[in-house]
């Protein structure tokens, strides 16, 4: 074995930490004082204060009688806490004993640590698979950042398998302040539009969960304003959603079923009437898809389809225009004749825009 | 966060995973580590370097994180106490979970098992973060869908009956199944359509018939998959362009179809354009939102509009 030395610089064994020039040659990125940290807080189970870590850490080496240098070192270590709590890393604060006066820190390795996750090759293909659904950045990248630490637990990902259908996965903006603020239990606000209301409203929610319900985001939760359940589609929310109060501020109700409250208002028809349509021949494929029954008859075939609501119907019906002519039942061709009459008589006159375009055309030389 | 600040975060949390990774690959290529991690070769020497200089508190030989290198062959022999990746923070558990209870909601799924298995796994293992406050149902017809995957693997080219709904027409057509995919709740089956002589994709829910050939699927070179992050339909401003105005009843139309401009010109009147397949599929859309709509451009959708609901009148009497 040996180690190349244009890659590899050698490193300064000789020395011990107590010599200043100790690391001298060698780079101190602030990235490699944040890897020596938390080798140094993993490896102690006393809690380390400010200065003992100070002490011993590269990099943070400073005049702590200075004031201007402590401060410097100060502003230094919060950053660096900051920035370990950001990636994750369970910083724990406190004192070994009642007769230390300053707190310290230290890294419980068992918290540190990602759990034991025995997955077989199979179960690994299926989670590398789930790491590339997301279309959304943020989502993607933390998808992306969990699989490699899965991977780094030794977990092998085949990065061709697949399951034969490929969901696309995309969520709405407000999809992730809104997780957030289910999982720490936090009171929201956020603006709504409903496109058949004028004007967006505001809403209060404790939001308990999202849903994704064929397809589409919803958010359930407590409307506080309507002091009862609600849901709401994460595409009509406009804009940001805030946070309001504290986190825990609330405790969503017990053996929540978050599905039912969205599907509720989504649940399967029943299809009662039973309606009879005369279609031209060749033509109005679309109804016949859904005919119970086809009889061909010299005016055209005559489809027997099964409906829920006579007006939804006749809306369908109309349309496939004069493809289609409603026999049975009379509420549902009258109702067929009334919009085909409404629809033309709306567009009766020829449009002025385009009447006037015409003209010129015509003029032109 | 400041843009510095995060890819320094980036590669803290990068560095914390190198060691673990090679811990658990012995001896394994530098070039194939790289590869494995997306980064280049010369990144994560350059990693290495930095990994070599940090340690325990001492930092004598016996305290660094020692690696031996062989060739271009890397093994981690000493690992200060980092040989354990980091565990997942809330977000990254999130999304791995909330995708793969996605995955598991997929009809007609392969190996639908290990999937579920994996989800047990991840969230026994994750504890209070798997309590993701995320449910997904993503309904839809299983046998039917399991049906055209398993033709798609074993690469059978099909027939299909399928119906047009921008042509209101039903036909038959032979198809080289590329992919299966499930968009917005909807499912779809990406082929060759021989006859169209291009990339289609094709809603299961529309498929009226299907029969599995002989014949190996063989979708020509120039095939290629559609990239679908932006959704199926993706109008192309060669489309011809219609605008509507719109009641307050058919405002939902601006959520449903991909609508170019919404100008919102009175409570009444919303005026609605949006690009189409063809102007008689929009002669019927038209004709179903019923008069709450009416057509403000191209004249010609007027008048085909008009014409039809004439002609229709006509037949009732």
């Amino acid at each position: 074995m040996f180690r190349p030395q244009s890659v590899i610089p050698p490193r300064v064994r000789t020395h011990k930490r107590t010599d200043a020039a100790r690391f001298e040659s060698v780079s101190r990125t602030r990235t490699e004082r944040l890897v020596n940290l938390v080798i140094c807080l993993l490896s102690t189970r006393r809690f380390l204060t400010a200065a003992q870590i100070a002490a011993t850490v590269p990099g943070y080496e400073h005049d702590a009688n200075d004031p201007r240098e402590h401060e410097a070192f100060q502003r230094k270590f919060e950053r660096d806490k900051a920035e370990l709590r950001e990636i994750g890393v369970p910083l724990e604060t406190g004192t070994s004993s009642v007769l230390d006066t300053e707190a310290g820190y230290r890294i419980a390795a068992r918290e540190y640590a990602l759990p034991d996750i025995p997955l077989e090759p199979d179960e690994a293909a299926a989670v590398g698979i789930a790491a590339r659904l997301w279309r959304h950045v943020g989502l993607a990248a933390a998808a992306s950042s969990g699989l490699a630490k899965l991977r780094a637990a030794g977990i092998d990902v085949d990065p061709d398998a697949t399951l034969g259908v490929e969901p696309v996965v995309t969520v709405d903006a407000a999809f992730e302040p809104l997780t957030q603020a289910a999982r720490e239990r936090q009171e929201v606000t956020f603006t709504y539009r409903i496109p058949e209301e004028d004007a967006a409203r505001i809403r209060h929610l404790r939001p308990w969960g999202v849903v994704c319900w064929r397809g589409r985001w919803y958010v359930v939760g407590h409307d506080v304003d309507r002091d009862a359940p609600r849901c709401f589609r994460l595409s009509r929310i406009v804009g940001a959603v805030q946070p309001v109060g504290w986190p825990g501020a609330f405790t969503p109700p017990e053996q929540l079923d978050l599905i039912s409250y969205v599907a509720r208002w989504s649940g399967p028809v029943e299809r009662t009437g039973t309606a009879t349509v005369l279609a031209r021949p060749g033509r109005a494929a679309g109804v016949r898809r859904w005919a119970e029954q086809v009889v061909p008859s010299p005016e055209g075939d005559r489809l027997i389809l099964r409906y829920a609501d006579p007006e939804g119907l006749a809306r369908w019906l109309v349309g496939y225009g004069a493809d289609v002519v409603v026999l049975d039942p009379p509420e549902v061709r009258h109702a067929a004749m009334t919009r085909l009459a409404e629809i033309a008589e709306r567009h009766a006159a020829p449009l002025p825009v385009e009447a006037e375009a015409r003209r010129r055309v015509r003029t032109a030389p | 966060m400041t843009a510095p600040s995060k890819a320094a975060a980036d590669r803290l949390g990068r560095l914390l995973n190198l060691v673990p990774y090679l811990l658990a690959r012995p001896g394994i290529r530098i070039a194939e580590a790289a590869a494995d991690l997306d980064v280049t070769e010369r990144q994560l020497r350059e990693d290495l370097e930095l990994l070599w200089v940090c340690g325990l508190p001492g930092y004598g030989p016996g305290d660094l994180i020692d690696m031996a290198f062989d060739g271009d062959r890397v093994t981690i022999t000493y690992d200060a106490g980092i040989g354990r990746p980091l565990r997942l923070t809330p977000d990254e558990a999130l999304a791995l979970v909330v995708a793969l209870r996605m995955l598991a909601e997929t009809p007609g799924l392969a190996n639908r098992d290990a999937v579920e298995r994996a989800l047990a796994k991840l969230e026994s293992a994750t504890g209070e973060l798997a309590g993701a406050p995320v449910a997904v149902r993503l309904p839809g017809d299983a046998d039917r869908l399991g049906t055209i995957r398993g033709a798609v693997e074993r690469r059978h080219a099909l027939r299909l009956k399928y119906y047009t709904a921008t042509r209101d027409s039903t036909s038959e057509r032979v198809v080289d199944p590329m992919r299966v995919l499930v968009v917005g709740g909807r499912a779809y089956l990406e082929a060759w359509c021989r006859m169209a002589q291009g990339v289609r994709r094709f809603r299961v829910d529309r498929i009226d018939g299907l029969v599995e050939l002989d014949e190996p699927a063989a979708p020509p070179p120039q095939a290629r998959l559609t990239d679908v992050t932006d959704g199926i339909f993706r109008p192309t401003t060669d489309l011809p362009l219609v605008t509507l105005r719109v009641g307050r009843s058919a405002r939902w139309i601006t959520e449903y179809y991909p609508c170019e401009s919404v100008q919102e010109t009175s409570p009444d009147a919303w005026l609605v354009s949006l690009r189409v397949t063809d102007l008689t599929w929009a002669c019927r859309l038209v004709l179903g939102l019923g008069p709450d709509v009416a057509v403000v451009a191209p004249a010609e959708l007027a008048e085909q509009v008009r014409d039809n609901a004439r002609a229709a009148l006509e037949a009732y009497r």
